[in-house]
């Protein structure tokens, strides 16, 4: 299959491309941009005129669900999400049931994204065994196996000298970490950043310092056993000044912000609006923009999704029975193209979040539109306003607090591997 | 989920699930009908029939008598017929969801549900699911609210202090943890009293609680100088599990009410307790039963206070 992309203005930030240019597509990967190759004849033509060309987006943290959850998802239903927002790549945490901690449940991962065949899906193996934060993973296996690093999901391991010793393992073999930064004690069961609004709510607070106090003691760990580290899903101003201040000592750490920190504040929660239940907390303006400065000053190296899907029941209780998070693959791109709009990063800076930023974090030869690269291209149109509702959701979560957004900036077209998986075909509204 | 589905397209009241949000006129609406009702229960036949036909329901998701029970008289008194479901021992415990044991009350054709539950934000969801004539009413959800337990404090304070404007109201104890407190703070700065302060230590003071409108002491002598009523609080024996304080020892020598501490509020005080109380905790038995106490006045109060929630929340949009 020979497909051309004509006339699109092709961005790929990891080569500092912002061109209007030709992209040329052959048997699976990018042959060429700007100059057609010698006997290049398309089968397929997709006229990009007006529209972005940019790599396929790399997701660092999205829950698909399977295996375990599939009443509220399944690598299918959700691969397919993913290719209606432009994502190619996905990385699911290890906290699946079964737990992610054994080479046959990666591969199990890996074969029902391939029966899907609609995304790359790169599963982070657990860093302890059944994340319970006593005993190792086999990290080594779980590497081989295709892990592209290792994390403890949103389970804290709260025994110092275990933490340590795992660091310790992975640096042994030059496995990335994923840490998620929590003080189990602190967090205390709350579900509600520690604020005037949880005070008025009488929600269970989770202070800030739930998440600095590990964090400081994972940048001292990192420090001492010298492993590859990346913190995800940022949510206080101060994590973003500490991990500045741990970069600008020369540590080898990196963090992301999930899209709706960068939006959404504890304000969003109202009076018990479920569907910003999420973990770590919408905490304040000041944090939420302390995150913006972040993204903006390159401390922060990506925006991750989040994405997890529920059942409908799962939020439809009072809201500290609510399950967390949030259905966040389709908003992904449209969320951060507006930080752009809003001058928070370049158009160009805000594609590398989602694209090259990501995959380096993961290792990956991915997120750039280099010749002979796999040819996993998004396509999409930027000036297109759009709203977003529950029926035109494809993930099969409908929980997001934007139901009813204005949204701007529409997937129009996805390539895996140099294969259309997807083209919305509404053409009346892309005018 | 909006804060106004208390209130209908008149405005008037449709739920009650806190006072946040609720205007002055309108409380002062609920204390003046209150009022009215006060001397239903000093005649011989306590009954009116201003609610015959309607069936209530008490839906208790945690223990209570005291509320329960006033709430349950207020009903009858109103002539309403009242079922009393504990739902901890119920369905519950067989993994029926809130949303299910709701539609099976609704199925029943009740017309309004007292509430309580140990989880904030309860009350909220079961009023924004309900169907369209049915009214709920909040006795308590978790930390976050307690609106017919404010306004009958605000009741009784009115018979005994009527001019807000020159208050100094003092709340004293677990704040952290009291949806007493905070519907307390709310109906206060709402009808106009001049000064409410919080009196507790940092363990038991909820992050920004200045942001309500308080006044913060962490000394009971200098929060008490020169108040006019003191609110206090009842400590809950399970808080002590937190590590919240050291002991009851310690908190009575700091923060229990004594005769010798109440002297340094103003000479005509008035001590209040939402009730049930630990003497020898947060209150001396000498100032729970001595001349400056209300406590029992409040009890009584209650069933007035409710029987006016209830009429007004049942009047909501029926005369339309």
């Amino acid at each position: 299959m020979r497909i051309i992309i004509k006339n699109g203005r092709v961005i790929d930030p990891a080569h500092g491309i912002d061109k209007v240019q030709d992209v040329y597509v052959a048997d699976g990967r990018i042959v060429a941009l700007g100059k057609k190759p010698d006997g290049f004849s398309a089968d397929l033509s997709i006229d990009a005129r007006n529209r972005i060309v940019c790599p396929g987006l790399v997701d660092l943290s999205a829950h698909l669900r399977e295996p375990g959850a599939e009443h509220k998802a399944t690598i299918a239903s959700e691969t397919r999400a993913a290719a209606a927002a432009g994502i190619t790549t996905l990385c699911c945490p290890p906290d699946t049931d079964p737990v992610t901690d054994t080479p046959a449940v990666v591969e199990l991962i890996r074969r029902r994204a391939e029966q899907a065949g609609l995304a790359h899906v790169i599963p982070l193996g657990a860093l302890t065994r059944a994340l319970a934060g006593n005993e190792l993973s086999e990290m080594a296996a779980l590497q081989r196996a295709g892990c592209a690093g290792l994390s403890n999901a949103r389970r804290p391991i709260s025994n110092t000298l275990v933490l340590r010793r795992a660091m310790e393992y992975a640096a042994t073999y030059g496995i990335t970490v994923f840490l998620h930064a929590e003080d189990s004690a602190l967090a205390n069961g709350g579900c509600a950043h520690e604020g005037a609004v949880a005070t008025r709510l009488g929600l269970p607070g989770i202070p800030e310092s739930a998440e600095t106090v590990a964090l400081a003691r994972d940048l001292v760990l990192i420090e001492q056993t010298g492993v590859r580290a990346h913190f995800c899903r940022l949510s206080s101003a101060r994590a973003v000044r500490m991990i500045a201040r741990a970069r600008h000592d020369g540590l080898n750490v990196t963090a992301d912000a999930s899209a709706h920190h960068l939006y959404l504040t504890e304000m969003d929660i109202g009076h018990f609006n479920s569907q910003c239940h999420v973990l770590p907390p919408l905490r304040t303006l000041r944090d939420r923009d302390g995150l913006r400065q972040g993204l903006g000053d390159g401390t922060l190296a990506a925006v991750c999704s989040d994405h997890q899907p529920h059942e409908s029941d799962a939020k439809l209780a009072p809201f500290t029975e609510t399950e967390p998070g949030i259905s966040a693959l389709e908003t992904l791109l449209p969320l951060t193209l507006r930080l752009a709009d809003e001058k928070v990063l370049s158009l160009s800076d805000a594609l590398a979040h989602l694209t090259c930023n990501p995959a380096r974090i993961l290792g990956l030869d991915a997120g750039t539109l280099e010749t002979g690269q796999a040819a996993d291209i998004c396509i999409f149109d930027p000036e297109c306003y759009w709203t977003l509702s529950a029926d035109t959701l494809v993930s099969r979560g409908h929980n997001t607090p934007f139901l009813g957004w204005e949204l701007k900036g529409r997937v129009t077209h996805t390539l895996l591997n140099g294969k259309v998986i997807y083209e919305f075909n509404n053409t009346s509204r892309l005018g | 989920m909006s804060n106004n589905i208390q209130i209908d397209n008149s405005g008037r009241l449709r739920h009650f699930l806190t006072i946040e949000g609720l205007n002055r006129a309108l409380l002062t609406e609920i204390l003046d009908t209150a009022e009215s009702f006060a001397a239903v229960g000093e005649q011989t036949v306590k009954k009116v029939p201003l609610l015959r036909g309607k069936t209530i329901v008490n839906l208790f998701f945690e223990p209570s008598t005291r509320t329960r029970t006033t709430f349950e008289l207020a009903a009858k008194r109103l002539s309403a017929d009242v079922l009393n479901i504990n739902v901890s021992t119920s369905s519950a415990t067989k993994g029926e969801t809130l949303l299910d044991t709701l539609r099976n009350l609704e199925a029943m054709h009740c017309d309004m549900f007292i509430v309580r539950h140990s989880e904030s934000g309860a009350a909220h969801f079961i009023a924004s699911h309900v169907a369209p004539h049915v009214s709920v009413i909040n006795a308590g959800d978790g930390r976050h609210a307690h609106p017919t337990q404010a306004m009958l404090d605000m009741f009784t304070l009115r018979r005994h202090k009527p001019d807000f404007g020159r208050l100094c109201v003092a709340i004293v104890g677990d704040i952290m943890h009291s949806r007493v407190a905070r519907a307390q703070i709310h109906a206060l700065t709402t009808l106009g009293v001049a000064e409410v302060r919080v009196i507790a230590p940092k363990t038991l003071l909820p992050a920004q609680i200045e942001s309500l409108g308080v006044h913060v002491y962490h000394d009971l002598r200098a929060g008490l100088r020169g108040v006019d009523v003191i609110m206090t609080l009842r400590l809950q024996h399970e808080r002590m599990l937190g590590a919240m304080l050291p002991s009851e020892r310690e908190y009575f020598h700091l923060y229990g009410l004594t005769e010798e501490k109440l002297a340094y509020a103003k000479p005509d005080v008035i001590v209040m307790h939402p009730g049930p109380i630990n003497r020898g905790v947060e209150i001396d038995s000498r100032v729970a039963d001595g001349g400056h106490s209300v406590i029992l006045q409040q009890v009584t109060h209650g069933i007035a206070l409710r029987m006016a929630i209830m009429t007004l929340a049942m009047r909501s949009g029926k005369e339309e």
